[in-house]
Protein backbone atom coordinates (compact mmCIF):
# COMPACT_ATOMS: atom_id res chain seq x y z
CA UNK A 1 0.00 0.00 0.00
CA UNK A 2 2.68 2.45 1.08
CA UNK A 3 4.79 1.52 -1.93
CA UNK A 4 1.96 2.40 -4.31
CA UNK A 5 1.64 5.70 -2.49
CA UNK A 6 5.32 6.53 -3.08
CA UNK A 7 4.83 5.79 -6.79
CA UNK A 8 1.77 8.06 -6.90
CA UNK A 9 3.91 10.81 -5.37
CA UNK A 10 6.54 10.11 -8.00
CA UNK A 11 3.93 10.71 -10.74
CA UNK A 12 2.57 13.83 -9.01
CA UNK A 13 6.14 15.12 -8.66
CA UNK A 14 6.57 14.62 -12.40
CA UNK A 15 3.59 16.90 -13.08
CA UNK A 16 4.86 19.57 -10.65
CA UNK A 17 8.27 19.37 -12.32
CA UNK A 18 6.64 19.96 -15.65
CA UNK A 19 5.65 23.44 -14.48
CA UNK A 20 8.63 24.42 -12.34
CA UNK A 21 11.31 22.93 -14.57
CA UNK A 22 9.34 24.08 -17.61
CA UNK A 23 9.72 27.65 -16.32
CA UNK A 24 13.42 27.03 -15.66
CA UNK A 25 13.83 25.88 -19.28
CA UNK A 26 11.85 28.84 -20.65
CA UNK A 27 14.33 31.10 -18.89
CA UNK A 28 17.52 29.22 -19.73
CA UNK A 29 16.94 27.71 -23.17
CA UNK A 30 14.08 29.41 -25.00
CA UNK A 31 14.34 32.34 -27.34
CA UNK A 32 11.61 34.87 -26.82
CA UNK A 33 10.74 34.03 -23.21
CA UNK A 34 14.16 34.18 -21.58
CA UNK A 35 14.25 37.96 -21.18
CA UNK A 36 11.20 38.02 -18.88
CA UNK A 37 13.31 36.74 -16.02
CA UNK A 38 16.74 37.64 -17.37
CA UNK A 39 16.51 41.32 -18.29
CA UNK A 40 20.25 41.96 -18.74
CA UNK A 41 21.82 41.15 -22.12
CA UNK A 42 21.44 37.91 -24.05
CA UNK A 43 22.86 35.46 -21.51
CA UNK A 44 20.20 34.28 -19.07
CA UNK A 45 22.88 32.86 -16.76
CA UNK A 46 25.10 35.92 -16.53
CA UNK A 47 26.12 37.11 -13.07
CA UNK A 48 23.74 40.08 -13.29
CA UNK A 49 20.80 37.92 -14.27
CA UNK A 50 21.55 35.36 -11.57
CA UNK A 51 21.60 38.12 -8.96
CA UNK A 52 18.40 39.58 -10.42
CA UNK A 53 16.55 36.29 -9.86
CA UNK A 54 18.15 35.58 -6.48
CA UNK A 55 16.83 38.92 -5.26
CA UNK A 56 13.22 37.95 -6.02
CA UNK A 57 11.44 36.03 -3.28
CA UNK A 58 9.47 34.17 -5.97
CA UNK A 59 12.65 32.53 -7.24
CA UNK A 60 14.03 31.73 -3.80
CA UNK A 61 10.79 29.96 -2.91
CA UNK A 62 10.36 28.10 -6.22
CA UNK A 63 14.04 27.08 -6.28
CA UNK A 64 13.62 25.36 -2.93
CA UNK A 65 10.36 23.75 -4.06
CA UNK A 66 11.93 22.58 -7.32
CA UNK A 67 14.93 21.28 -5.43
CA UNK A 68 12.82 19.09 -3.14
CA UNK A 69 10.42 17.82 -5.80
CA UNK A 70 13.15 17.01 -8.34
CA UNK A 71 15.30 15.26 -5.72
CA UNK A 72 12.35 13.11 -4.71
CA UNK A 73 11.35 12.29 -8.28
CA UNK A 74 14.89 11.54 -9.46
CA UNK A 75 16.10 9.55 -6.47
CA UNK A 76 12.86 7.58 -6.28
CA UNK A 77 13.29 6.80 -10.00
CA UNK A 78 16.82 5.57 -9.36
CA UNK A 79 15.54 3.44 -6.47
CA UNK A 80 12.92 1.89 -8.78
CA UNK A 81 15.59 0.92 -11.29
CA UNK A 82 17.82 -0.61 -8.61
CA UNK A 83 14.92 -2.53 -7.05
CA UNK A 84 14.18 -4.16 -10.40
CA UNK A 85 17.38 -6.17 -9.87
CA UNK A 86 15.55 -8.22 -7.17
CA UNK A 87 17.92 -7.49 -4.33
CA UNK A 88 17.98 -8.90 -0.83
CA UNK A 89 15.59 -7.00 1.50
CA UNK A 90 18.43 -5.83 3.73
CA UNK A 91 20.25 -4.39 0.70
CA UNK A 92 17.08 -2.66 -0.47
CA UNK A 93 16.77 -1.13 2.98
CA UNK A 94 20.35 0.13 2.77
CA UNK A 95 19.71 1.71 -0.63
CA UNK A 96 16.63 3.48 0.67
CA UNK A 97 18.55 4.89 3.63
CA UNK A 98 21.52 6.00 1.51
CA UNK A 99 19.29 7.73 -1.05
CA UNK A 100 17.35 9.38 1.77
CA UNK A 101 20.53 10.71 3.35
CA UNK A 102 21.89 11.95 0.00
CA UNK A 103 18.54 13.57 -0.83
CA UNK A 104 18.11 15.29 2.52
CA UNK A 105 21.76 16.39 2.50
CA UNK A 106 21.53 18.02 -0.91
CA UNK A 107 18.17 19.52 -0.01
CA UNK A 108 19.79 21.11 3.02
CA UNK A 109 22.73 22.43 0.99
CA UNK A 110 20.53 23.86 -1.77
CA UNK A 111 18.06 25.44 0.61
CA UNK A 112 20.84 27.11 2.57
CA UNK A 113 22.38 28.39 -0.68
CA UNK A 114 19.08 29.73 -2.07
CA UNK A 115 18.39 31.64 1.15
CA UNK A 116 21.96 32.93 1.43
CA UNK A 117 21.98 34.02 -2.24
CA UNK A 118 18.71 35.87 -1.66
CA UNK A 119 20.37 37.81 1.14
CA UNK A 120 23.46 38.54 -0.96
CA UNK A 121 21.39 39.77 -3.89
CA UNK A 122 19.31 42.06 -1.66
CA UNK A 123 22.41 43.43 0.08
CA UNK A 124 23.97 44.05 -3.35
CA UNK A 125 20.86 45.84 -4.59
CA UNK A 126 20.96 48.13 -1.55
CA UNK A 127 24.60 48.83 -2.42
CA UNK B 1 19.21 -41.48 -19.26
CA UNK B 2 17.68 -38.51 -20.91
CA UNK B 3 19.57 -35.32 -20.74
CA UNK B 4 18.08 -32.11 -19.48
CA UNK B 5 18.69 -29.22 -21.78
CA UNK B 6 19.22 -26.00 -19.91
CA UNK B 7 18.72 -22.75 -21.69
CA UNK B 8 20.12 -19.50 -20.49
CA UNK B 9 17.07 -17.34 -20.76
CA UNK B 10 18.73 -14.19 -19.63
CA UNK B 11 19.08 -11.87 -22.57
CA UNK B 12 21.75 -9.74 -20.98
CA UNK B 13 22.16 -6.20 -22.21
CA UNK B 14 20.03 -6.89 -25.31
CA UNK B 15 17.14 -7.88 -23.07
CA UNK B 16 17.25 -4.37 -21.69
CA UNK B 17 18.17 -2.33 -24.74
CA UNK B 18 16.25 -4.29 -27.35
CA UNK B 19 12.61 -3.56 -28.11
CA UNK B 20 11.93 -7.02 -29.56
CA UNK B 21 8.35 -7.34 -30.76
CA UNK B 22 7.18 -4.52 -28.52
CA UNK B 23 7.95 -1.80 -30.98
CA UNK B 24 8.38 1.93 -30.62
CA UNK B 25 7.02 2.32 -27.05
CA UNK B 26 9.64 -0.12 -25.76
CA UNK B 27 12.40 2.04 -27.20
CA UNK B 28 10.66 5.13 -25.79
CA UNK B 29 10.91 3.46 -22.36
CA UNK B 30 14.63 2.78 -22.71
CA UNK B 31 15.28 6.37 -23.74
CA UNK B 32 13.10 7.59 -20.84
CA UNK B 33 15.25 5.61 -18.42
CA UNK B 34 18.54 6.79 -19.92
CA UNK B 35 17.45 10.44 -20.00
CA UNK B 36 16.06 10.13 -16.45
CA UNK B 37 19.38 8.85 -15.12
CA UNK B 38 21.28 11.40 -17.19
CA UNK B 39 19.41 14.43 -15.88
CA UNK B 40 19.53 13.03 -12.35
CA UNK B 41 23.34 12.83 -12.58
CA UNK B 42 23.47 16.38 -13.96
CA UNK B 43 21.04 17.63 -11.31
CA UNK B 44 23.07 16.30 -8.37
CA UNK B 45 26.16 18.13 -9.68
CA UNK B 46 24.03 21.16 -10.55
CA UNK B 47 22.90 21.52 -6.93
CA UNK B 48 26.48 21.62 -5.68
CA UNK B 49 27.72 23.97 -8.45
CA UNK B 50 24.88 26.47 -8.08
CA UNK B 51 25.09 26.33 -4.26
CA UNK B 52 28.65 27.68 -4.50
CA UNK B 53 27.18 31.08 -5.39
CA UNK B 54 26.29 31.51 -1.75
CA UNK B 55 30.06 31.76 -1.27
CA UNK B 56 30.42 34.12 -4.22
CA UNK B 57 31.66 31.44 -6.65
CA UNK B 58 29.95 31.63 -10.05
CA UNK B 59 31.55 28.87 -12.11
CA UNK B 60 29.15 29.35 -15.02
CA UNK B 61 29.29 33.12 -15.50
CA UNK B 62 31.90 35.52 -16.86
CA UNK B 63 35.31 33.83 -16.81
CA UNK B 64 34.03 30.85 -14.83
CA UNK B 65 35.32 27.37 -15.56
CA UNK B 66 31.96 26.20 -16.92
CA UNK B 67 31.66 29.14 -19.30
CA UNK B 68 33.31 27.26 -22.17
CA UNK B 69 31.83 26.04 -25.47
CA UNK B 70 32.14 22.37 -24.51
CA UNK B 71 30.03 22.94 -21.36
CA UNK B 72 27.54 25.14 -23.20
CA UNK B 73 27.07 22.28 -25.65
CA UNK B 74 26.74 19.76 -22.81
CA UNK B 75 24.05 22.00 -21.31
CA UNK B 76 22.13 21.77 -24.57
CA UNK B 77 22.38 17.96 -24.42
CA UNK B 78 20.95 18.04 -20.88
CA UNK B 79 18.17 20.33 -22.11
CA UNK B 80 17.44 17.90 -24.97
CA UNK B 81 17.32 14.97 -22.55
CA UNK B 82 14.91 16.91 -20.36
CA UNK B 83 12.69 17.91 -23.30
CA UNK B 84 12.36 14.26 -24.29
CA UNK B 85 11.88 13.03 -20.70
CA UNK B 86 9.23 15.68 -20.02
CA UNK B 87 7.21 15.09 -23.21
CA UNK B 88 7.39 11.32 -22.89
CA UNK B 89 6.65 11.68 -19.17
CA UNK B 90 3.37 13.46 -19.91
CA UNK B 91 2.51 10.57 -22.22
CA UNK B 92 3.33 8.04 -19.49
CA UNK B 93 1.23 9.81 -16.87
CA UNK B 94 -1.72 9.91 -19.29
CA UNK B 95 -1.36 6.27 -20.32
CA UNK B 96 -0.80 5.02 -16.77
CA UNK B 97 -3.95 6.81 -15.63
CA UNK B 98 -5.84 5.03 -18.43
CA UNK B 99 -6.23 7.91 -20.87
CA UNK B 100 -5.53 7.52 -24.57
CA UNK B 101 -5.42 3.72 -24.48
CA UNK B 102 -8.98 3.19 -25.72
CA UNK B 103 -11.90 1.42 -24.03
CA UNK B 104 -11.44 -2.14 -22.81
CA UNK B 105 -12.85 -4.65 -25.30
CA UNK B 106 -13.67 -8.38 -25.25
CA UNK B 107 -10.63 -10.48 -26.13
CA UNK B 108 -12.13 -11.96 -29.29
CA UNK B 109 -9.97 -13.40 -32.06
CA UNK B 110 -8.34 -11.74 -34.00
CA UNK B 111 -7.02 -9.92 -30.96
CA UNK B 112 -6.40 -6.22 -31.10
CA UNK B 113 -3.58 -4.51 -29.23
CA UNK B 114 -4.04 -1.20 -27.45
CA UNK B 115 -0.57 -0.22 -28.67
CA UNK B 116 -2.11 0.92 -31.94
CA UNK B 117 -4.59 3.08 -30.03
CA UNK B 118 -1.87 4.86 -28.04
CA UNK B 119 0.55 5.22 -30.93
CA UNK B 120 -0.78 8.67 -32.04
CA UNK B 121 -0.03 10.08 -28.58
CA UNK B 122 3.57 8.91 -28.88
CA UNK B 123 3.86 10.49 -32.31
CA UNK B 124 2.42 13.81 -31.03
CA UNK B 125 4.82 13.86 -28.09
CA UNK B 126 7.84 13.14 -30.28
CA UNK B 127 6.87 15.97 -32.63
CA UNK B 128 6.55 18.25 -29.59
CA UNK B 129 10.01 17.13 -28.43
CA UNK B 130 11.46 17.91 -31.85
CA UNK B 131 9.94 21.41 -31.74
CA UNK B 132 11.53 22.10 -28.33
CA UNK B 133 14.88 20.78 -29.53
CA UNK B 134 14.76 23.14 -32.50
CA UNK B 135 13.86 26.23 -30.45
CA UNK B 136 16.42 25.37 -27.76
CA UNK B 137 19.07 24.75 -30.40
CA UNK B 138 18.38 28.11 -31.99
CA UNK B 139 18.62 29.83 -28.61
CA UNK B 140 21.95 28.13 -27.89
CA UNK B 141 23.35 29.27 -31.24
CA UNK B 142 22.40 32.95 -30.97
CA UNK B 143 23.48 33.35 -27.33
C1 LIG C 1 8.70 17.52 -16.73
C2 LIG C 1 9.30 16.88 -15.79
C3 LIG C 1 9.23 15.37 -15.62
C4 LIG C 1 8.20 14.51 -15.89
C5 LIG C 1 6.81 14.84 -16.45
C6 LIG C 1 8.66 13.19 -15.53
C7 LIG C 1 7.89 12.04 -15.62
C8 LIG C 1 8.35 10.77 -15.33
C9 LIG C 1 7.57 9.57 -15.43
C10 LIG C 1 6.10 9.51 -15.84
C11 LIG C 1 8.37 8.54 -15.11
C12 LIG C 1 8.01 7.06 -15.19
C13 LIG C 1 7.72 6.39 -13.90
C14 LIG C 1 7.05 5.07 -14.11
O1 LIG C 1 6.56 4.78 -15.21
O2 LIG C 1 6.98 4.34 -13.13
C15 LIG C 1 9.68 9.07 -14.77
C16 LIG C 1 10.76 8.30 -14.39
C17 LIG C 1 11.98 8.85 -14.02
N1 LIG C 1 12.33 10.18 -13.96
FE1 LIG C 1 11.17 11.70 -14.55
N2 LIG C 1 9.96 13.26 -15.07
C18 LIG C 1 10.34 14.60 -15.11
C19 LIG C 1 11.56 15.13 -14.72
C20 LIG C 1 12.62 14.40 -14.20
C21 LIG C 1 13.85 14.96 -13.66
C22 LIG C 1 14.17 16.44 -13.57
C23 LIG C 1 14.63 13.91 -13.28
C24 LIG C 1 16.01 13.94 -12.64
C25 LIG C 1 16.28 14.65 -11.59
C26 LIG C 1 13.92 12.69 -13.57
C27 LIG C 1 14.38 11.42 -13.31
C28 LIG C 1 13.65 10.26 -13.52
C29 LIG C 1 14.16 8.94 -13.28
C30 LIG C 1 15.57 8.57 -12.77
C31 LIG C 1 13.11 8.04 -13.59
C32 LIG C 1 13.12 6.53 -13.49
C33 LIG C 1 13.21 5.92 -14.85
C34 LIG C 1 12.71 4.49 -14.89
O3 LIG C 1 12.13 3.99 -13.92
O4 LIG C 1 12.89 3.89 -15.94
N3 LIG C 1 12.69 13.02 -14.13
N4 LIG C 1 9.64 10.45 -14.93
Amino acid sequence: MNRTKYWTWHMAAGVVLLFLLGLHMLIMHMVGTAHWFAPYGTEPDSLQNSLFRDGKLFFTVTYILLLGVALYHGLYGLRTILFELTLKPAFEETITVVLLVVGLGLFGLGTWAAVAAHGIALAGARG
Amino acid sequence: MSQINRYDNRLGIWGWLGGGRWGAERYAYILHRITGLGILFYFLLHIVVTSLRAKGIYLWAGHGFLHQPIFEFAEYVVFAAFAYHACNGIRLVLVELGFAVGKPIEPVYPYKTSLNVQRPLLVCMMILTAVFLAIGGYAALIE
